[in-house]
C-alpha cells in the first residue's frame, strides 16, 4: 500500500479536529494552549503534504514560518497566562468572565 | 446705476429697519420710530424716483435673479414693473408712510413702541413684496408674510385677551383661504408648467384651453387666497376683530395694505379666471358688500362701523374684478386708500380725545372741540359716501358701471349698498360729531398734536381729488380695457353722468336718500332709535347675524373633530406603532441575543468553530 496524498490530510484533519475538541472542552488555559498549537500543526502537516505531492517548496517554506512565529507566539502566551494566573490564582478558562457585562 | 436697482432698495428698506430696530434698538424708542420712519419715507421717495426715470410703462419689465431650481421647476426672486406693480407701490409707500408717521404721535406713550414699529416694517415690506412679486411662489411666501406680521400687528396689546384672540383668528381665518391658494397654484403650475405671471399669461394665450376643465376649479381655488386676505364672506368673520390692534395698524390693515393685497392679487392674476369663475367672485363680493353694509348700520363701536364699511367696500372691488373689471377694482381700491386710512386716522384722533372711548353713543358734540379732525373726517365720509366731486363716487360709479353693463342684479345690489354706506357713515359722524356731549370725556377733549393731523390734512387732499388724477386711465394701461381719456377738469367731473347715467344717477339719488335718512333719524338722537323700530333685525344686526356664533357651533367641533382624530393616529399610529413599535422591536431582540453573551471564551470557540464548520459545508457541498 503507497501512502497518498489523502492519508496526510486525513491525519492533519484529525489532528485539527482533536485541537478543536481541546480548545472547546478543556477547562485549564494551558491545555487549551497546548490544544491550540495542535491545530496549528496540523496545518503544517497539511501544509508540508501538499508540498511535497506537488514538488513545489513554497508549503515547506511557509511552514517553517509558522514555526517562527508559533515560537515566538508560545513566548507571549505562556507569559500572559503567567500574568493571569498571578493576578487571579487560576487558570480555569470558566474563572475568567470579565468579557461578561 | 441703472433704475432697476431701486425698487429693490424700496423692497428690501422695511426689512432692514425692521431687522435693525428688532436687534438693536428695542430700546430706544426715537431711535427705532427715526429708522422705521426713515425707512418708509425713503422707500416712498425712491418709488416716486423710479417712477419719473422709467415712466408708467418701462422698457425692462421684470429684474430677477434665479433662486431655486429643482429638476425642470425654477424660481426666480423677481420684481416685475408695470402699471399696477408701479401704482401699487406709490400707494403702499405713501400710504403707510403717512401712517408710520401719524404712529409716532398715536403711539408715543406705549412702552413697546420699538416692538410696534418693528412689526410696521415687516409689514410695509410684505405688503410691497405681494405688490413687487414676478411669480406666484414669490407672492405666495410674501403672501403668508403678510398674514405673520398682521398677526404680530393686531395682537400687538397681548396682555388684552381679545387682542391676542383677534390675532390668531385673523391669522387662522387666512390660513383656511391660504390653502385653497396653495392648492390653486399647484393646479395651476400643473396645468401651465410655470408660476411666472408673464410667462403664465404668454402660455394661456397661446392655449385657452391649457387649464381645461379645471379653470374654474383654479380660479376658485386661487379666489379663496382673496376671500381670506380680502375678508371676503365666509372668512369675512376676522376683519371687524382685527380692530383690537392700535389704530394705525387698523388703518394701515383696511388701507393699502393687507386687505387690498386680496383685490391686487385677483387683478393680478385676471387672466387665470374664467367665466363662471368670474360670476362666483363677483356674487360673493356683491353679497360681502350688502352682508357688511347692513351689519354696519347697528353697531357702536366707532372702528367697527369702519371696519364692516372696508368689508362692504372690499365687497365691491371683489365683485367689480368678478364683473369683468379689474380697472375699477383696482381704482377704488386706490382712492378707498386714501379715505380709509384717513377715516382710520381721524377714528384714533377721535379715540385719543376720549382717552381710548370707542363708543360713539359715549361722544357726541366732537366737532368744535377737534375741528381738523372733523372736517377731514367729513371729506373721508363723503368720499366714502360716494358724492360728488370726491373721489369716492368717481370708483364707485365706475363699478357700478361696469355692474350696469354685464349684471342687472349686481347693479341693484351696488346700489342698495351705496345707499347703505351714507347711512352708517352720517349715523356715526352725527353721533360722535355734532349734537351735545354724551360722557365727561367728550366735553373735555382735545385736539391731537400736528404731527398727527397733517398726516389728516394730507390724506384729506388725495380722498378729494383722487378722482381726477388719472388714476383710472393709469390702470387701464394694465388692463384691456376702455376708458375714455377726459379732456378737461369739467368734462372729468361730469363725465359718469354722460357715459352712463343710469349707475351714475342711481348711485347718487341712493347715496342722497341713504344721507337724508341717516340726518333725519340720528341728527338729534341721544339713543339709537333703530332698536325700538326694528327690534329683533336690529339685535341681529348688533350681533353681526351670529356669523361668530355660528362658526362657535359648526365649524369649530368638526374642526376639533379633525384635530381629534388628527391627534389620534399621530399619537398611535406615527407615535406608537411607527416609532415605539421600532424601537420596541430592536430592544427585545437585543434582549434575546444579550443572553448570547456569556462572558466564557470556550463559549465563543465553540460558536466561532461550529459557524466555521458551517461556511465550510455551505461552501463545500
Amino acid at each position: 500500500m503507497t501512502i497518498g496524498l489523502e492519508h496526510y490530510l486525513v491525519v492533519s484533519a484529525m489532528l485539527f479536529v482533536l485541537g478543536v475538541a481541546g480548545v472547546i472542552v478543556r477547562r485549564n488555559l494551558l491545555v487549551i494552549y497546548m490544544s491550540l498549537e495542535l491545530m496549528l500543526n496540523a496545518a503544517n502537516l497539511a501544509l508540508v503534504a501538499f508540498s511535497r505531492f506537488n514538488n513545489n517548496l513554497d508549503g515547506q517554506v511557509f511552514v517553517f514560518f509558522v514555526i517562527t512565529v508559533a515560537a515566538a507566539e508560545v513566548a507571549v502566551g505562556l507569559a500572559l497566562i503567567v500574568a493571569v494566573y498571578r493576578r487571579r490564582h487560576s487558570v480555569h478558562a470558566e474563572d475568567l468572565r470579565t468579557l461578561k457585562l | 446705476m441703472t433704475p432697476e436697482v431701486l425698487p429693490w432698495i424700496v423692497l428690501f428698506l422695511p426689512l432692514v429697519a425692521a431687522v435693525l430696530i428688532t436687534l438693536f434698538t428695542q430700546r430706544n424708542r426715537e431711535l427705532s420710530a427715526t429708522l422705521s420712519i426713515g425707512a418708509v419715507v425713503t422707500a416712498f421717495i425712491l418709488s416716486v424716483i423710479f417712477r419719473a426715470l422709467v415712466g408708467w410703462e418701462p422698457a425692462v419689465r421684470e429684474s430677477s435673479a434665479a433662486w431655486l431650481s429643482v429638476g425642470d421647476f425654477q424660481v426666480d426672486f423677481g420684481l416685475r414693473f408695470d402699471p399696477l406693480s408701479l401704482a401699487m407701490l406709490l400707494l403702499v409707500t405713501g400710504v403707510a408712510s403717512v401712517i408710520h408717521i401719524y404712529s409716532w404721535g398715536y403711539m408715543k406713550e406705549d412702552r413697546s413702541l420699538p416692538r410696534y414699529f418693528a412689526g410696521l416694517s415687516l409689514f410695509t415690506f410684505s405688503m410691497l413684496g405681494i405688490v413687487l412679486a414676478s411669480n406666484f411662489v414669490q407672492l405666495f411666501i410674501f403672501w403668508e408674510l403678510v398674514g405673520v406680521s398682521s398677526y404680530t400687528l393686531i395682537g400687538f396689546w397681548y396682555e388684552r385677551p381679545a387682542a391676542a384672540d383677534a390675532g390668531k383668528k385673523a391669522f387662522i381665518t387666512n390660513r383656511l383661504g391660504d390653502f385653497g391658494f396653495l392648492i390653486g397654484l399647484l393646479l395651476v403650475w400643473t396645468s401651465l408648467g410655470s408660476l411666472n405671471f408673464t410667462v403664465l399669461q404668454g402660455n394661456l394665450a397661446a392655449d385657452p384651453q391649457a387649464l381645461g376643465t379645471l379653470a374654474t376649479a383654479a380660479g376658485l381655488l386661487i379666489f379663496c387666497g382673496a376671500m381670506g386676505k380680502s375678508a371676503q364672506f365666509p372668512l369675512h368673520v376676522w376683519l371687524p376683530d382685527a380692530m383690537e390692534g392700535p389704530t394705525p395698524v387698523s388703518a394701515l390693515i383696511h388701507a393699502a395694505t393687507m386687505v387690498a393685497a386680496g383685490v391686487f392679487m385677483l387683478c393680478r392674476v385676471s387672466f387665470l379666471l374664467n367665466a363662471n369663475a368670474l360670476e362666483v367672485i363677483a356674487w360673493i363680493g356683491g353679497f360681502t358688500a350688502l352682508l357688511s353694509a347692513v351689519i354696519g348700520i347697528q353697531q357702536d363701536d366707532i372702528k367697527r362701523i369702519l371696519a364692516y364699511s372696508t368689508l362692504s367696500q372690499l365687497g365691491y372691488m371683489v365683485m367689480a374684478v368678478g364683473l369683468h373689471g379689474p380697472t375699477p377694482a383696482m381704482y377704488h381700491l386706490t382712492t378707498h386708500a386714501f379715505f380709509k386710512a384717513l377715516l382710520f386716522l381721524g377714528a384714533g384722533s377721535v379715540i385719543v380725545a376720549m382717552h381710548h372711548e370707542q363708543d360713539i353713543w359715549k361722544m357726541g358734540g366732537l366737532r368744535k372741540k377737534l375741528p381738523v379732525t372733523f372736517w377731514t373726517f367729513v371729506a373721508g365720509t363723503l368720499a366714502l359716501c360716494g358724492l360728488p366731486p370726491f373721489s369716492g363716487f368717481y370708483s364707485k360709479d365706475s363699478i357700478l358701471a361696469q355692474a350696469a353693463e354685464h349684471n342687472l342684479g349686481l347693479l341693484i345690489v351696488g346700489v342698495v349698498v351705496a345707499a347703505l354706506t351714507p347711512f352708517y357713515m352720517f349715523r356715526l359722524l352725527c353721533v360722535a360729531f355734532l349734537g351735545s356731549p354724551k360722557s365727561d370725556a367728550a366735553g373735555h377733549a382735545k385736539e391731537s398734536p400736528q404731527g398727527m393731523l397733517w398726516p389728516l390734512r394730507i390724506l384729506a387732499t388725495l380722498s378729494i381729488i383722487g378722482g381726477f388724477i388719472g388714476i383710472e386711465q393709469l390702470y387701464a394701461r394694465q388692463f384691456p380695457q376702455h376708458v375714455e381719456p377726459e379732456a378737461t377738469f369739467l368734462q372729468t367731473l361730469i363725465g359718469p353722468f354722460v357715459h352712463a347715467p343710469v349707475p351714475a344717477f342711481s348711485g347718487l339719488a341712493a347715496a342722497l336718500l341713504g344721507l337724508v335718512a341717516a340726518w333725519a333719524l340720528y341728527a338729534k338722537a341721544a339713543e339709537d332709535p333703530l332698536p325700538a323700530r326694528l327690534g329683533a333685525l336690529s339685535r341681529w344686526m348688533r350681533n353681526r347675524f351670529y356669523f361668530d356664533e355660528l362658526y362657535e357651533a359648526t365649524l369649530i367641533p368638526l374642526h376639533d373633530f379633525l384635530a381629534a382624530i388628527a391627534g389620534w393616529f399621530d399619537r398611535w399610529i406615527i407615535a406608537g406603532l411607527a416609532v415605539r413599535g421600532t424601537h420596541g422591536t430592536i430592544e427585545l431582540v437585543g434582549r434575546a441575543l444579550r443572553l448570547l453573551q456569556t462572558g466564557n471564551v470556550q463559549t465563543y470557540a465553540f460558536l466561532f468553530a461550529m459557524g466555521v464548520a458551517l461556511v465550510l459545508y455551505l461552501v463545500l457541498k
